[in-house]
């Protein structure tokens, strides 16, 4: 479904993606693993169509449609979804209200009518029960005054309220106890279906005893520069990224 | 005709026209004010950023007679603001007050002319306080309307009553042949635990000029409850100055909020003097403004005695070549301890034309008090508006959310549903910006 070419992007004249290719199939779960200033993040928000970054080679396909060429809101009615490093406090909006837009321009965008108030609210109740999330904490301000679990699991709330065909998870763990981090996974997992992909993003192998990935790739300098299964990612744990370091080299 | 010349003639025929008159003294005293101070210009400190002298350059016609009048009921219909079957109405038509468009429901409310008011009971009132705003207006603008108080009201809230209808006051110029200056003047007494709430509005009718030059003088007895919107909604035709001087005289709570969502020139003086110990005053603005328009809020918090608490939120979102200024001010005098005061002032500009002058200014003569100020102008807030599009929010929909978003804190001052509903959907469809 999603099929990256010799990826390159930057910020400002210096280059931070120098070559990435993955594919991605329905029903996979992928995790890039790499040490920081890797370019995962990057690699993130290229996808999502973040404006900052500028793409300077490459292809990028989603379902087959050019994904470069789309505005971010229109990648995220093709079914792309990003739950961000560092979500935004928005003063002012509401979860409910967020979620209630997203949904119908989402539907929009796919030609379908708006979800009525009934309907809305009853996905509403059952996504909140997937991530332990109650009423009080959806009225008020998005992400305002939240713990950084909180912020988390209202990432996965939006992920399941917007049901994507792609989901990348940009260090979901990071900063989450192990509580939060078996919440998160836990909402990830039910999302999982035989037709949606998942694409983890994330500096310890923690997370992947949670969210267990079919094929697990290391980022160093801006490519790709191992890929394998589950077992990397212990490997790596145990070795440290110094082992990747030293291999190159 | 000079309109100073024109506005000395006028000046002497009211005073001849009036000779028992009771303010005759006062409007004499505010006509050589007038005369020696003039209409301020931008070399006045108060006036830098707001230009109104050119205004008095043009041919304003100026009534002073209420039978020159041609005014029907119906005219008023397409500006009556929602809730005004419930509502006491006090209408203004070119700055004088007229009893038969009015519509009074509530008994706790008593409306009738200053000039009656001088004579019967009330003129201890009406000597403390009408004129009050001079002390903190030396500029010609405020002595302009003094001088020519004819028609203005007095509203009187009466002790221990909670005014139960609300009490909208329309201040209405009719321009539709000629340029219009009014003078709309009142002075509203909140009785010893009364409470009230007023929603004010501004209406031009027509395509000419129309100035207002507006004062109302507000006094709030001890354990009294002042609710006070200002909506500001009208043409761009239209010249505001609004000055609302609040008079605390007793342990009381004022609430003002400032709304200015339209119209040419806008310039409000909000001052709330709080003359008792354990006075609260909650000052609250939004300004939103796309086009020309300008747009300036002059604000004064006067700590009189201690234990006073005044929270002052202002916010701004300036479009088009729209300019706005935003001066606060805080006097905190010597004997005033434990004083709170907070007072932050917020900018979106969206556009490389638009610009705000902010102010804060704060004199604090007292040794243990808690001030605090801040102002920021910025733009919208990119990384907000790439989350909500990663969302699959279209980018004019990101933004109109993201824009209520930050005027929501001052919408929720608004303590009535109705007219926070009202308000709301004002705002909102102004900031459909696709």
């Amino acid at each position: 479904m999603l099929s990256i070419k010799d990826l390159r992007a930057g910020i400002e004249d210096r280059e931070i993606l120098k070559g990435i290719n993955l594919n991605i199939k329905p029903g996979e779960v992928h995790a890039i693993m790499g040490p920081n200033g890797s370019g995962k993040s990057t690699l993130a928000s290229v996808l999502a169509g973040k404006e900052d970054y500028e793409v300077t080679g490459g292809s990028v396909t989603f379902e087959g449609k050019d994904l470069l060429e789309l505005a971010p809101e229109e990648r995220a009615g093709e079914g792309i979804f990003l739950s961000f490093q560092y979500p935004v406090e928005i003063p002012g909006l509401s979860t409910t209200n967020f979620m209630k837009t997203a949904v119908n321009e989402i539907r929009k965008y796919r030609g379908q009518d708006e979800l009525d108030a009934v309907s809305f609210l009853k996905k509403m109740k059952e996504k909140m029960a997937l991530v332990e999330i109650d009423q009080s904490m959806l009225s008020r301000s998005l992400n305002e005054g939240f713990s950084g679990g909180e912020k988390k699991r209202n990432e996965i709330f939006q992920m399941a309220m917007l049901e994507p065909k792609l989901a990348i998870l940009d260090e979901t763990d990071s900063g989450l106890d192990i509580d939060a981090i078996r919440i998160v996974a836990n909402g990830v997992n039910k999302l999982r279906t035989p037709e949606n992909g998942i694409l983890v993003i994330t500096h310890y192998q923690r997370l992947l005893d949670y969210i267990i990935p079919d094929f697990v790739h290391v980022l160093y300098n801006g490519r790709i520069v191992k890929s394998g299964t589950k077992e990397l990612a212990y490997e790596l744990e145990e070795r440290g990224y110094d082992f990747i370091k030293n291999e190159l080299v | 005709m000079d309109t100073i010349t024109y506005f000395k003639e006028r000046f002497e025929q009211l005073q001849e026209a009036q000779l028992d008159s009771r303010l005759r003294s006062l409007r004499d005293d505010a006509f050589n004010e007038f005369e020696q101070t003039g209409i301020p210009t931008v070399k006045h400190e108060e006036w830098k950023y707001t230009r109104i002298n050119d205004f008095f350059g043009k041919d304003y016609h100026f009534t002073t007679d209420l039978k020159e009048l041609q005014f029907r009921a119906a005219e008023l219909q397409p500006f009556l603001l929602p809730g005004h079957e419930d509502a006491n109405s006090i209408v203004f038509i070119n700055g004088h007050y007229h009893a038969e468009h009015s519509v009074l429901r509530s008994e706790e409310l008593e409306v009738i002319s200053l000039e009656t008011a001088a004579h019967n009971q009330y003129a201890p009132v009406v000597e403390a306080h009408l004129g009050h705003s001079a002390d903190y207006h030396r500029d010609g603008i405020n002595a302009l309307n003094t001088a020519f108080i004819q028609e203005g009201v007095f509203i009187h809230i009466q002790k221990g009553k909670t005014v139960n209808h609300p009490v909208y006051i329309y201040n209405v110029t009719d321009a539709r042949s000629g340029n219009i200056f009014a003078q709309p003047r009142a002075l509203v007494h909140v009785g010893e635990n009364a409470q009230v709430e007023i929603l004010e509005t501004f209406v031009t009718m027509g395509a000419d000029e129309s100035f207002t030059n507006q004062v109302f003088e507000i006094a709030v007895e001890e354990d009294a409850v002042l609710h006070l919107y200002k909506i500001q909604n009208d043409a761009a035709n239209s010249t505001i100055v609004s000055t609302t001087h609040v008079h605390q005289v007793g342990k009381s709570v004022a609430n003002v909020v400032t709304i200015s969502l339209s119209g040419g020139l806008v310039r409000n003086n909000l001052n709330m003097v709080m003359s008792a110990p354990y006075c609260e005053a909650n000052l609250s603005g939004l300004y939103l403004q796309n086009g020309h328009t300008h747009v300036d809020n002059h604000t004064v918090v006067d700590n009189r005695q201690p234990n006073c608490l005044s929270n002052e939120l202002y916010k701004g979102i300036m479009n088009g070549h729209s300019t706005g200024v935003f001066n606060g001010k805080i006097f905190v005098r010597q004997i005033a301890q434990k004083t709170n005061a907070y007072q932050t002032n917020k900018n979106i500009l969206l556009s490389e034309n638009a610009a705000v002058n902010t102010k804060p200014q704060l004199e604090i003569f007292a040794d243990d008090v808690k001030c605090s100020h801040g102002c920021t102008v910025g733009r919208l807030d990119e990384e907000a508006l790439f989350y909500l599009k990663a969302r699959g929010i279209s980018d004019a929909t990101a933004r109109s959310l993201l824009l209520h978003g930050f005027a929501l804190d001052v919408l929720e001052k608004i303590g009535s549903e109705d007219v926070r509903q009202y308000v709301n959907a004002l705002v909102t469809a102004s900031l459909k910006l696709g």
